[in-house]
């Protein structure tokens, strides 16, 4: 292929990307821009031409080693719910804009020890970066197959135009605002459309191996079969492999929070939390996809080339070989898609770093306090375009002078190496209080020189070597691990152990207990003012105006304290500036000089007085009690509402009951008024002299009945609210169930022949239960009468049963009388039970019997109802246990 | 002044009894009904001047009764005073709705109903 096509096409493709970023940056608030997926693939710039490439080298060599660098992430992505939200929360809180900023604050705002995590930082990246030109040059050589290197110099390089086309839109797009941790929106845009290119175009290259080289998986298989050492790749290596693996997964899960292009696309561009929720599941899925077809590829080359090729590109040998000049296209274009992404986001945030962590707070700042606001702007972000430029330079010369020969799985490997020393500090800064700045300056030294020893210092000695035998020999020689394994294994047990006794042997000052504190209960602090209860002092709002002013601008500056005095109510006149205050414009500053600076600026104009141990306990205290009484106020508040609502259901109740008792007031006020109305009329008419005799005793004897009746009802009521109450104490006996119901038929038997109606007992055996007998003869009666009542003389029957299920006894009453209307089975045990039209009048005496029954039986335990299924006449059944 | 008739409606016989008998006393012509349907067959047949009318009763209850004898054109003159228990005002409301002439609440005074009920025919 053509170099002038190629170079043609790689222009299109980066003005294509200006073109995503500038549309981006100018809708910023638009959700395309904002949403759960681009964050989700700009997390995707975890996969860089390491990925793209060797994965397939290694794969080619080594079997499935390459997969354990995707395992570390797929393991730690459930824990960012978890841990990446409070990072998140404590970032967005404290302005921070890099990894650097975020540890050095943690441990009070050291200066050192930021500039110690920019340089850790800078040692890992510059070789990655240079690794991506190398990817980017080599492929792009390739393709327009010629060998040359770089031997022509550098003026004749393409890789030296693409990597200054790729500084150019950084530091474009990456220095809009001098507030560094505002978000990028265009930067993350374009990074989320390159990594979906990326993958799709690995995809399709898988497919296109697959598929079309081969007659799918299982026929790469046999072929792959065939090849020299086949077993060894298709196969774990045991024990000793198991702690590369080990290794390597932990490499790679310090990795994704630790690396500055990661902390950059998850933190500082992390637009919601809530986006975290997807990311967690999307982000692994990603890294599965991106990782299905690479054994195959890898297998695939193998198959196809015996010669001294480079397996990491196999993706783009193939077709190649092939000549389909548009897939290896394709394959060109993602893989400078993974590289364009690392280098801009890496760049990115290590400019920041070098700019806020190693250049201001080192001499610049003096010089700023003195400026204007505009030359201030400027400054900061002048150094961040040059710092730009300087990183990629440097990362270019790297590639030119060391890494010729190193492959892409090896510099990945010690850039995740050195950027693990970072994990101690980072980590158990997070849940560990006690963790100091200075512990955390000697655990990352000591981790770093191991790193020098036995990992860079070979490489540097043995450019020219072959790979595999430069670092031949790990610190005390352990045989079994890789180089990279032995190296991380002695640099983290080294850099922890230090950083956990110096943390333990030494005391840090007040700022970083205070700052430790609100690291590690961030949750607490979040909605304490400020966090004020870390600085002490006296300082005067006109300075700190002043000061605000040089690197705001005067409106912003403006703007800033008086959304501040409304926040908390202070007046505009105030003199004297508080911890709240100091606080605000520490924040406001960190975003744009990063947080040492901020420090520093803020120390010059006010007289800091150190915050005592005890103060700082008190205050520590204090918050503990006032969360404390917080809880309790919760706690009582939510008993109030569980008490409210239990009030409002008793009250429900009892408003019920009211309208029960009211009505059933009604019903007994009714029924007692029926034999007084009939009394009282009696009465009245008994009062004429010329009344015959024998009517005069008629009237007389009514008026006896009906006394009778009111007394029965009178009796009936209170017997009712007795049994409704449970007052009345039933006297449970043992006795034969039988000879109850014998006495009861006994009583009503008068009637019974009265009537002409016969009563049958239709059972045989014996039943011994507990019960009160005379309650019990009440229910018999009761049932026995209703069923009298109701039977027309002369042609009524009625039937008894009686038979144990279980352990309850069963009787049943059972008439061939008119029966109950088929939808008023379930009322008829109410009290004052009526038919459904209120004004029918019911059946005289009925209104009481039936409720009367239901509450004995109850008081039993036992049930009482009347059979829907009976045909004619109506069938009441009762059961009580047998026991007690 | 011909004999005036009445007809009086109670499911309770002693009730009935003691109040066929004070206005036979006032020379009334008496018929007395046990529920609501007999009444209606009866106020057919004698087409009363007066009916005293309980509310409360098996089978057809008093406003229904009521309600039937205002349909039928023959009792035109016909006065109604309703007989009941129920002392609401939604039930008394309720009869006067449906055209009741007058109201007396249980237990009442027989005295008083022959005075509202002479009243009312003269």
């Amino acid at each position: 292929m053509g170099n002038i096509a190629l170079i043609m096409i790689i222009i299109s493709y980066l003005a294509l990307l200006f073109l995503v970023a500038f549309l981006a940056e100018k809708n910023r608030e638009s959700k395309w821009v904002n949403n759960p997926y681009v964050y989700t693939l700009s997390l995707a710039v975890y996969c860089t031409a390491w990925t793209y490439y060797g994965s397939v080298g290694i794969a080619s060599k080594s079997g499935i080693r390459f997969l354990a660098i995707y395992l570390g992430p797929v393991i730690a992505m459930p824990l960012w719910i978890i841990l990446m939200r409070k990072i998140i929360r404590i970032s967005k809180q404290q302005k921070i804009s890099s990894i650097a900023d975020f540890i050095s604050m943690r441990y009070g705002n050291n200066r050192l020890l930021g500039a110690l995590v920019t340089i850790t930082c800078l040692i890992a990246v510059i070789p990655y970066i240079a690794l991506q030109l190398k990817a980017v040059s080599e492929t792009f050589e390739l393709l327009i197959g010629d060998n040359g290197f770089y031997t022509k110099g550098i003026l004749f390089d393409t890789t030296f135009y693409i990597a200054l086309l790729i500084a150019i839109f950084v530091a474009f797009f990456g220095t809009r605002s001098s507030d560094a941790s505002k978000r990028k929106q265009g930067i993350a845009t374009a990074v989320a459309v390159e990594s979906l290119l990326k993958l799709v175009f690995f995809l399709i290259i898988g497919i296109y191996v697959t598929f079309y080289l081969f007659d799918g998986t299982s026929d790469i298989y046999e072929h792959a079969a065939k090849t020299a050492n086949f077993k060894q790749l298709a196969s774990f290596g045991g024990l000793q492999e198991g702690f590369n693996w080990l290794f390597t997964i932990c490499l790679s899960f310090f990795a994704i929070f630790l690396l500055p292009r990661q902390f950059h696309v998850a933190v500082v561009e992390n637009q919601h939390e809530t986006h975290l929720k997807k990311a967690i599941w999307l982000f692994p899925l990603y890294l599965l996809l991106f990782n299905v077809f690479v054994i195959f590829i890898a297998w695939a080359g193998n198959i196809n080339f015996n010669g001294p090729v480079n397996a990491d590109y196999y993706s783009l040998l193939l077709p190649l070989q092939k000549g389909h000049t548009t897939f290896a296209v394709m394959v060109f274009i993602g893989g400078f898609s993974a590289v364009i992404s690392m280098i801009v986001v890496s760049t990115l945030a290590l400019s920041t770093m070098v700019s806020n962590n190693l250049v201001i707070p080192y001499g610049f700042v003096k010089r700023m306090a003195t400026a204007t606001p505009e030359s201030n702007s400027s400054s900061v972000k002048n150094l961040r375009r040059i710092a730009i430029f300087m990183l990629i330079i440097v990362a270019y010369f790297f590639y030119v002078k060391f890494s010729k020969e190193l492959s892409l799985y090896a510099i990945g490997l010690i850039s995740f190496v050195v950027i693990s020393q970072l994990a101690p500090s980072f980590f158990l800064g997070l849940f560990w209080r006690r963790g100091t700045a200075k512990a955390a300056k000697i655990g990352i030294a000591v981790g770093l020189l191991i790193v020098l020893y036995t990992l860079i210092g070979p490489m540097l000695a043995n450019t020219n070597a072959p790979p595999g035998t430069m670092h031949a020999s790990g610190l005390f020689n352990l045989p079994y691990l890789t180089p990279e394994s032995n190296a991380f294994f002695w640099s983290i047990t080294g850099n922890l152990l230090c950083f956990l006794v110096v943390s333990v042997r030494s005391k840090g000052n007040y700022r970083e207990r205070n700052y430790a504190e609100m690291f590690v209960n961030n949750s607490n602090y979040e909605n304490l003012q400020e966090n004020a209860f870390v600085w002490k002092g006296e300082a005067y709002v006109a300075d700190i105006r002043q000061l605000l002013n040089r690197f705001l601008g005067e409106s912003r500056t403006l703007r800033a304290l008086d959304i501040f005095n409304r926040r908390y109510g202070i007046s505009e006149k105030e003199e004297r500036a508080d911890a709240r205050l100091i606080n605000f414009s520490e924040k406001l500053l960190t975003g744009t000089l990063g947080s040492a600076s901020a420090k520093m600026l803020l120390a010059s104009v006010s007289k800091e007085k150190p915050v005592s141990l005890l103060e700082v306990l008190t205050i520590l205290e204090e918050t503990k009690e006032t969360k404390a009484t917080n809880k309790l106020l919760l706690e009582k508040s939510k008993e109030l509402e569980q008490l409210t609502a239990l009030l409002k259901s008793a009250n429900q109740a009892l408003l019920s009951q009211d309208k029960l008792k009211d009505e059933f007031l009604d019903t007994v006020a009714h029924e007692l008024k029926t034999p007084i109305t009939s009394i009282k009329a009696a009465s009245e008419v008994l009062q004429d002299d010329d009344m015959p005799k024998a009517l005069r005793k008629r009237f007389l004897t009514n008026i006896e009945n009906d006394t009778k009746r009111l007394t029965t009802l009178i009796h009936n009521i209170l017997d009712l609210e007795k049994l409704s109450n449970k007052r009345a104490e039933l006297e449970l006996k043992r006795g034969k169930l039988d000879a109850t119901i014998k006495r009861a038929v006994d009583g009503v038997r008068p009637i019974a022949n009265l009537k002409d109606i016969g009563i049958k007992l239709e059972y045989t055996r014996s039943v011994y239960a507990h019960y009160d007998e005379d309650r019990m003869l009440q229910v018999l009666t009761n049932l026995l009468s209703n069923a009298l009542k109701f039977t027309d003389a002369g042609k009524g029957a009625i039937k008894i049963q009686m038979s144990s299920f279980g352990d309850e006894v069963r009787v049943a009453v059972e008439d061939n009388g008119k029966g109950i209307p088929k939808d008023e089975h379930r009322y008829i045990f109410q009290k004052f039970y009526q038919s459904k039209n209120q004004n029918i009048k019911k059946q005289q005496g009925s209104g009481f019997g039936l409720a009367i029954c239901q509450k004995i039986i109850e008081g039993h335990a036992g049930r009482i109802w009347s059979d829907e299924t009976i045909k004619t006449g109506a069938r009441i059944v009762f059961t009580i246990p047998l026991e007690k | 002044m011909s004999e005036k008739k009445i007809l009086i409606v109670d499911d309770e016989p002693n009730i009935l009894m003691s109040l066929e008998y004070a206005f036979k006393k006032k020379a009334f012509q008496v018929y007395v009904a046990r529920d609501g349907t007999e009444a209606l067959e009866i106020a057919d047949e004698y087409f009363p001047d007066v009916v005293l009318l309980d509310i409360m009763m098996p089978h057809l209850d008093g406003y229904e009764t009521l309600k039937r004898l205002r349909a039928n054109k023959k009792l035109s003159h016909t006065k109604v005073v309703f007989l009941s228990a129920k002392s609401k005002e939604a039930d008394l409301k309720k009869g006067l709705e449906l055209g009741v002439d007058s109201y007396e609440t249980k237990p009442f005074s027989i005295k008083r109903i022959i005075a509202k009920v002479e009243d009312l025919i003269s």
